[in-house]
This record gives structure tokens, C-alpha cells and sequence, in this order.
């Protein structure tokens, strides 16, 4: 699925419901992260419910592999995988994150506790691309 | 009868429906007397307590003072300046771990609860931490009421301190303090209860219970953030050393050195949350013309309620099954986080609390991430449990 695919999905909802069952199903589809990887390294800080990040690189693209042990996170991940998957770390910094869940109004659904969740796995991801080699 | 009228905030909506609050193990929410009174103290008597000579210090000192008399009745003790004004609980218990410092001796034991708040145990190791003594925490059984056999083990002659919750956060269990109270003063331990779930829930007797500290907050029963009151024994009280040094507690000082004020005023430096015991002052008379009786039974009908039909759903496991249970009911969806239910019933409009509860080592014991917890309080009715359980089911059919 492109962003642009799931940006028109969005359009489609026009309740909540709707909008929470695909976030759901698409969490569902993610696949999972080893347990071997579900390490206290690999957790995100500051989420409410654990997520977990693990990346590797391959020919200057990088590749995220995310989970969380919440339905809804899984979700969300699937979402920002969309926007940030097999991207250079340059063109990732570029990336506005957020933005791109106010586009999909996924954060007026979002508590406050976990848009700040999703900040800091936003955070992360820049993080980990400001860190590789330019 | 129903008190729901008295609350303006009660009748506002949430997610664009009738806001069904049940997080009141949280925070209650807070009657029109009550914010009458913190806003008529800032329009008509404002001024700070007990020093300056004109009226308005003589209304405010009034207002604080008799808050303290309100608080001494709601507790029943035998002294008004057994009650010490605190943020709250949490500010209670770290007041009580600071100035009995130099009574825990090295490899003495401080014996706590495995369903303790984390505001019940962080304190205490910061204390262990100085003085070199030992925490241990009684077990609970599978259902959440209290292991007494263990409690008995644990609670010896080398006890310096039991600090127990009146009634679990978590689980809702109410547990049978006066009974480890009683243990802990044949070895000579000092006692401590959390009562921040009991206020609302049980009458509470400091004189009957027999513990040295009580602590409770007074947002947690109809009053504003930021106050509270911790009971202490005053024979105890008027030997322990102060914590915060300031103005309003000392006696007399010089540059070298002060004496100090008896309690209550030994534990209160500085100005006072006086708007906040205008507020708090407010609640207590607002409880005391309740019929509570009446209000804490029809309350526990309306957790019956909710525990048969939440227990009707598919998947939904109930965690703690007290014998004795108050106004909490934590549950489980079977494969979901509780994170996933509390953002689905918020979106119903229904505000409960998931997550670990400040209850970690209970989690961990239990072997669960968290709980989703809907918390009951005298203002609650049917409507408000049978939203709940219909949004407990429809948000089982989104996982």
C-alpha cells in the first residue's frame, strides 16, 4: 500500500469505527518481531504500551521492522511503515511524520498519552537516520 | 437517590457522547459547593494565615482551621492537631518516611503489601536506602485479598514499620487492616494505612484501627488537587523531628539555630494550600449532610451490576476477585492490551483507566502488562454500567 492509498482509504470513514477497525486490521497484518529482538534495546522509551524497533540497511535503504504488544500501536506502525519504509536515511529525516497523521486526522483520535507515544517512536526513527553515514 | 446534579461537569459530553466517567479511582470529580468555595475564597478572603492582624488573615486562618476540626471528624481523632495538611497522599507518605529516619535501625524490616501504589513503596526504599533497613511485602492470594498467614510471618520483632492500603487501587480489595495493625503493635512496629481509595468507600476511625499515620488525598472525595491530610498519633507526632524547615513551623530562631512549633505546625513550613482547604473544608461538609450509607450500599449494587454483565462477555477475564471488594473492577480482554480497550471506550465516550495502575509489582506478580480499571463513585448510576458493559462488548468485537 503507498501513502496515497491510504490517505484516500482514510476519506472513505466517516466514523470512528470504521477508521479503528482498518487501524486494527492493518495491525494485524504487520508482521511480528522475533521474540529474540524484543529486547530492552530495541524498546522505544516514553510509549505507553512497548514497542520495539529494529532497522538494517540495505543498498542506503533503510528497513524498519516494528511491534508493539497493543493492537491499536501495531496499527499506527503499519501506518508510519508506510510513509518511512525502504527510504534513505536523508530522505527520511525530510519526512514529516506527523504531518502526515494529520492528513489521515488520526491524531484528533489519538489521547494525548499516545500522541506522545507516537512522538517518541517518530523520534526515534529520525534519530536512527540522523545516525547513519551521510 | 442520586447526587449526579450536584457535579456541573457530569453533564458535558465527551467523543461527541454523554461522558460516562468511571476513572475515579483517579480523581473524583468535584461538586458546585466545592468550587463555590475555592472561588469565594479568592473573591472575598484572600490573605495569608495565622500572623497578620486584620480581618481578612483572621477569615482565611478561620476557613484553614476549621477545615482542620472538618478533618478530625471525618477520621475520627481524638486531637485536631493530629491532622497535618499535605499535597496529598503521596506527600503524606514521604513526610512520614522522612521524620521517623532516625527510629529504623540497619537490617530492621519495613513491611509493606505486594498491592501497594507505588506511593506506598518508593518512599519506604528511599528510607531503606538510608537507614539500611530491609522492605518485604506481604503476598496476596490468587484471588487479591491479602495472605494474613504471610502477613504473620513477615511482621516479627524486628518490624520498624507496617505501611498497608486501606483499599487496594488495582483490585479494589478492601484489606483487613485493623488486623495487621494489631499485629504489627505486638511487636512494636509503627503503623502507617493509605487510605486514598478508602475515602468515599468505608468510614474511616483512626482511634479504632489504632494506627500511628493515616494518609489521604482530598481530590480522590469531591475536593480540589493539591491538598491532603495525613493523620499522625500526637504523642508520636510532638517527638518526631520536623522535614521541611520555614516559615510557620519554627518557634524561635537565631542564626545558629531554631526550636520548633508542636504539631500540627511542626510539618507545615511555608503558606499553606489555604485555597485548597477552602475547597477540601467544602467536601467535607458536602459528605457529612450525605446520606453515605445509603450512597456506599447503592454504589456496591452498582458493581454487582457491572461484574455480571461485564462478565457475560466472551473473553473477558475479571483479574482480582476479592472477597471483600470497593468500587474497582479491573478486567482483561483476552489477546489485547488494555491500552487497545481504554481507547476504544474513550471513543465511546467512556473514561477508565488502563495500564498498570502505579501497581507495577502488583502487575508483575499477577504476570500481566496491566488491567483496564473502571472505578465507581457516589455519583455513578445504571446508565453509567451499562454503557460500560455494552462498550466493553463492542470493543471485544474490534479485537
Amino acid at each position: 500500500m503507498t501513502l496515497d492509498e491510504l490517505v484516500e482509504t482514510f476519506e472513505f470513514f466517516d466514523d470512528w469505527e470504521d477508521k479503528y477497525r482498518f487501524i486494527i486490521d492493518l495491525g494485524k497484518d504487520l508482521p511480528a518481531l522475533p521474540d529474540a529482538d524484543k529486547t530492552d534495546a530495541h524498546l522505544i522509551r516514553g510509549c505507553q504500551s512497548q514497542v520495539w524497533l529494529t532497522y538494517k540497511i540495505t543498498e542506503g535503504k533503510l528497513a524498519f521492522n516494528m511491534d508493539s504488544d497493543a493492537h491499536i500501536v501495531r496499527g499506527l506502525i503499519a501506518v508510519v511503515l508506510v510513509a518511512i519504509q525502504d527510504r534513505s536515511a536523508a530522505e527520511i529525516q525530510q519526512l514529516d511524520i506527523e504531518g502526515i497523521f494529520g492528513q489521515l486526522d488520526l491524531l484528533a483520535h489519538l489521547s494525548v498519552t499516545r500522541g506522545n507515544g507516537l512522538r517518541a517512536m517518530v523520534s526515534r526513527i529520525k534519530e536512527v537516520a540522523r545516525s547513519q553515514p551521510a | 437517590m442520586s447526587i449526579r446534579n450536584d457535579f456541573p461537569i457530569l453533564s458535558r459530553s465527551s467523543r461527541g457522547r454523554p461522558l460516562v466517567y468511571l476513572d475515579n479511582g483517579a480523581t473524583t470529580q468535584k461538586p458546585e459547593s466545592v468550587i463555590t468555595a475555592i472561588d469565594s475564597y479568592y473573591r472575598q478572603h484572600n490573605a495569608n494565615v495565622h500572623r497578620a492582624a486584620h480581618e481578612l488573615a483572621e477569615e482565611a486562618t478561620a476557613l484553614l482551621e476549621d477545615c482542620r476540626n472538618k478533618a478530625q471528624g471525618f477520621v475520627n481523632a481524638a486531637h485536631r492537631e493530629e491532622m497535618i495538611f499535605t499535597r496529598g497522599t503521596t506527600e503524606g507518605i514521604n513526610l512520614v518516611a522522612q521524620v521517623i529516619s532516625e527510629r529504623v535501625k540497619p537490617g530492621q524490616d519495613i513491611v509493606i503489601s505486594q498491592l501497594e501504589h507505588h506511593s506506598n513503596i518508593v518512599p519506604w526504599q528511599l528510607l531503606a536506602q538510608r537507614t539500611g533497613a530491609n522492605i518485604k511485602a506481604i503476598d496476596i492470594h490468587e484471588n487479591g485479598d491479602l495472605d494474613l498467614a504471610h502477613a504473620t510471618d513477615l511482621i516479627t520483632g524486628n518490624t520498624a514499620l507496617v505501611a498497608i492500603t486501606h483499599i487496594s487501587n488495582g483490585l479494589g480489595s478492601i484489606n483487613p487492616v485493623a488486623k495487621v495493625i494489631e499485629q504489627a503493635k505486638q511487636g512494636g512496629a509503627l503503623t502507617l494505612v493509605d487510605g486514598a481509595q478508602a475515602v468515599l468507600h468505608t468510614s474511616i476511625d483512626v482511634q479504632a484501627l489504632d494506627c500511628d499515620f493515616y494518609v489521604f488525598s482530598g481530590h480522590k472525595m469531591f475536593a480540589p488537587t493539591g491538598i491532603g491530610v495525613l493523620y499522625g498519633r500526637l504523642d508520636l507526632l510532638n517527638e518526631l523531628p520536623p522535614w521541611q524547615g520555614g516559615g510557620e513551623m519554627i518557634d524561635h530562631v537565631s542564626i545558629e539555630s531554631s526550636t520548633y512549633q508542636q504539631a500540627p505546625f511542626r510539618f507545615e513550613a511555608g503558606t499553606p494550600n489555604i485555597a485548597g482547604c477552602a475547597g477540601l473544608g467544602a467536601a467535607f461538609d458536602y459528605i457529612t449532610e450525605l446520606p453515605m450509607q445509603t450512597l456506599i450500599e447503592q454504589e456496591a449494587e452498582l458493581v454487582r451490576r457491572a461484574l455480571s454483565g461485564l462478565k457475560q462477555i466472551p473473553g473477558l477475564r475479571l483479574i482480582g476477585e476479592p472477597d471483600d471488594r470497593a468500587s474497582v473492577i479491573s478486567f482483561l480482554l483476552d489477546g489485547s492490551h488494555p491500552n487497545d480497550v481504554g481507547t476504544l471506550l474513550d471513543q465511546q465516550g467512556i473514561a477508565v483507566r488502563s495500564g498498570h495502575h502505579c501497581n507495577m509489582p502488583l502487575m508483575t506478580r499477577l504476570g500481566i502488562p496491566g488491567t483496564v480499571r473502571a472505578s465507581f463513585s457516589l455519583y455513578n448510576n445504571e446508565d453509567d454500567v451499562d454503557a460500560l458493559i455494552n462498550g466493553v462488548a463492542k470493543a471485544a468485537t474490534f479485537l
